[in-house]
């Protein structure tokens, strides 16, 4: 289905990543907002907190994140699209919450504009330290969706996909931006209302006393109940059945750990999105998200300038990893370069993907982004 | 003649009976609550399509799963804000938060007096039995002084809450408490909460033979049931201050607030209707 015409502001925008974000989730139907002020995030829930009551949608800024964080699970309970927004120390507190809606299958989306940690850290400075924390921080075992934009522009069209995944596949979605995407400011274009498409929530069709909340079809996605359209549905984080109810034991741990797993894993394909530049053919492939995956383009084009086979493969969606892009592309090349804003997080992936071919890490601590010569310098090594 | 024998219980229409029996311990206060608030619900004639029901983590935050409502299992701690999002995203939701003291106010505390403050509403019921019962009778903010928890072998030396004057000093529009021996009052004053328009309070003393009454020497639920017969002094409109709990003193029962003010959903539509005109719109369903 199309947007709703009244949270989109169809034109050209000159907006940071944060201001986009919030224009993003207003065009994906997002209707709820629960949030804690925490930099560099706070332009977003500023922006909805101006924005929603103009559009028909509920902010409401909370205690903390662990309210937050739940919050928009109740929302998503009672029907609605919704979203809540942090940082580093915020995201921590909300690791909890992820697992409640992974558990649950709660759609809903996290933003996390990324700073320098760990703790307090780097309050106003960039960091890409929290990928490894968003595909495992909150315990047990799970599988999670994650994407990470570039550009204000990508803070918008990123935002809509990830309420969209969220959706289709019943998993929070989160939207890892960093404080550099989150605070720059470029030209957005916000399309039409009738060319944004929107992934609606899947309602149930099944009669009131035939309503199974965990049964799920071929798919392995169970369509949602709403809370106040009389189905008297059981929700719980506790290992559960297709009633609902608790059912604690090996075989239903098993049972329904491999369903919420492996409809993400069995359709990893359809969810990944990587963008490549000059891959085919290339040398040295740099693989990279988020700002670094701007920062490496002088680099790229300096060795390209010396009749360099050097290939870029960005990472739009980050979880599930993009490993079957990283496995075909293995064999053909010499090295894969991975810098990143932390001390090597997402190269353990490649490494893990690339079989005999060489990676190097450029790690960078945070705070700014790489020189683009330090990159520059490894790729000439993996050369 | 007499007629037919009726074999329904009437409250079993409200009860998810394919979940019983229930996890409860003999002599446990809960189920007595439930009955309670179940013949409640009956009686107010709310439509039970459009009542929620949401639980924290613990015995008390059992309840959600036995009771036939759209219910919610939450995290530990988390029923509040849960509730909170619940019923700001569907309105015509009458949302009842059923969970216990250490859920509520140890944990929970934070979420406890902020939507106390702004009035949000729900009907927030909470089952006191003074311990953690699910994890093994660990000391809570509100175990009496000189009682003994797993976590307080020696007796306990912190001051415990007085969770009436709490409900009552963050915004509470009816603040009252009964224990599981007042089951006509109780019923009473849950069939006033539900009624209410804000965040309503219900305080439930109820024993856990157990893991507390055992460590304490109070007997079995039923010995805790008469105990509580001989403590409680019921004063209607008595002040929160007085409602202070001690290991053997008297229990202060009674509704103790029942009070007007705008609901956070109010508020909200009443300041941005006069800030934006035309221009507000509210949350479509």
């Amino acid at each position: 289905m199309h947007a709703d015409p009244a949270g989109v502001l169809t034109g050209a925008h000159f907006v940071d990543g944060d201001h986009a974000c919030c224009e993003g989730a207003l065009a994906a139907g997002c209707r709820f907002v629960a949030g804690y002020p925490i930099t560099p995030s706070t332009e977003v829930v500023e922006r909805i907190a101006w924005r929603f009551p103009e559009v028909g949608g509920v902010f409401i800024q909370m205690e903390d994140e662990l309210a937050s964080s739940i919050a928009i699970a109740g929302a998503a309970w009672a029907g609605q699209k919704a979203m809540t927004v942090t940082s580093g120390p915020g995201f921590s507190l909300m690791m909890e919450h992820i697992g409640f809606a992974v558990m649950t299958e709660t759609p809903c989306v996290f933003v996390n504009v990324q700073r320098g940690g760990p703790s307090t850290g780097l309050p106003t400075l960039p960091g890409q330290a929290d990928m490894m924390q968003a595909r495992w921080g909150s315990h047990g075992d799970y599988e999670i969706i994650a994407v990470s934009p570039n550009s204000p522009q990508e803070c918008f069209d990123l935002t809509i996909k990830a309420f969209n995944l969220s959706e289709r596949y019943r998993v929070p979605v989160l939207v890892m931006m960093d404080e550099c995407v989150g605070h720059m400011m470029e030209r957005v274009v916000i399309p039409k209302p009738e060319e944004i498409d929107i992934y609606p929530r899947r309602f149930t069709e099944a009669p009131q006393d035939e309503y199974l909340p965990y049964a799920a079809g071929d798919d392995m996605v169970p369509p949602m109940a709403k809370a106040g359209a009389g189905y008297h549905f059981h929700i719980t984080g506790l290992t559960h059945d297709e009633r609902g109810y608790p059912d604690m034991n090996a075989a239903g741990q098993a049972r329904l750990l491999r369903r919420i797993t492996e409809k993400i894993t069995k359709n990893a394909s359809a969810i990944t999105d990587v963008v490549e530049d000059g891959v085919k053919g290339a040398e040295v492939v740099v693989v990279a998200y988020g700002i670094t995956s701007r920062v490496v383009l002088p680099a790229i084009e300096q060795m390209r300038k010396r009749g360099r086979k050097v290939g870029l493969l960005r990472l739009r969606t980050v979880w599930p990893f993009p490993e079957q892009k990283i496995r075909a592309i293995a064999p053909s090349v010499k090295a894969f370069v991975v810098p990143e804003l932390n001390l090597g997080q997402m190269v353990r992936e490649v490494e893990r993907c690339a079989g005999s071919t060489r990676v190097i890490s450029v790690p960078h601590a945070g705070g700014t982004v790489h020189n683009p010569a330090t990159i520059a310098e490894a790729i000439a090594e993996a050369l | 003649m007499t007629g037919p024998v009726v074999m329904e219980n009437p409250v079993e229409r409200y009860l998810r009976t394919d979940r019983i029996p229930h996890i409860w311990c003999s002599g446990c206060g809960i189920g007595t609550t439930v009955n309670c608030f179940a013949r409640a619900i009956d009686e107010c004639g709310i439509d039970l399509d459009k009542l929620a029901i949401v639980s924290g983590i613990g015995c008390t935050g059992r309840v959600a799963g036995y009771t036939r409502l759209d219910s919610f299992h939450t995290t530990h701690g988390r029923a509040i804000p849960f509730a909170t999002g619940l019923k700001l995203a569907n309105p015509d939701l009458k949302v009842v938060v059923y969970s216990g003291d250490g859920d509520l106010t140890a944990i929970g505390g934070n979420h406890f007096i902020h939507a106390a403050r702004r009035n949000v509403d729900m009907t927030v019921i909470c089952v006191n039995n003074l311990t953690y019962g699910m994890t093994g009778g660990q000391v809570t903010p509100t175990t009496p002084e000189d009682a003994i928890a797993t976590t307080s072998p020696y007796g306990n030396f912190e001051q415990n809450f007085n969770l009436p004057y709490l409900a009552e000093s963050c915004g509470a529009v009816y603040v009252a408490r009964w224990t599981v021996y007042h089951v006509t009052q109780l019923k009473k004053s849950m069939r006033e909460a539900l009624g209410k328009k804000g965040f309503s309070f219900v305080e439930i003393i109820s024993p856990c033979p157990t893991l507390y009454g055992r460590r304490n020497r109070r007997g079995d639920g039923l010995d805790e049931l008469k105990d509580y017969k001989k403590r409680s002094q019921i004063k209607n409109g008595a002040s929160t201050r007085e409602c202070d709990l001690s290991l053997d003193g008297p229990i202060v029962v009674g509704k103790f607030v029942d009070r007007d003010r705008e609901t956070f959903q109010e508020a909200m539509d009443r300041h941005l209707s006069a800030k934006l005109g035309d221009r507000y719109r509210r949350l479509a369903g």
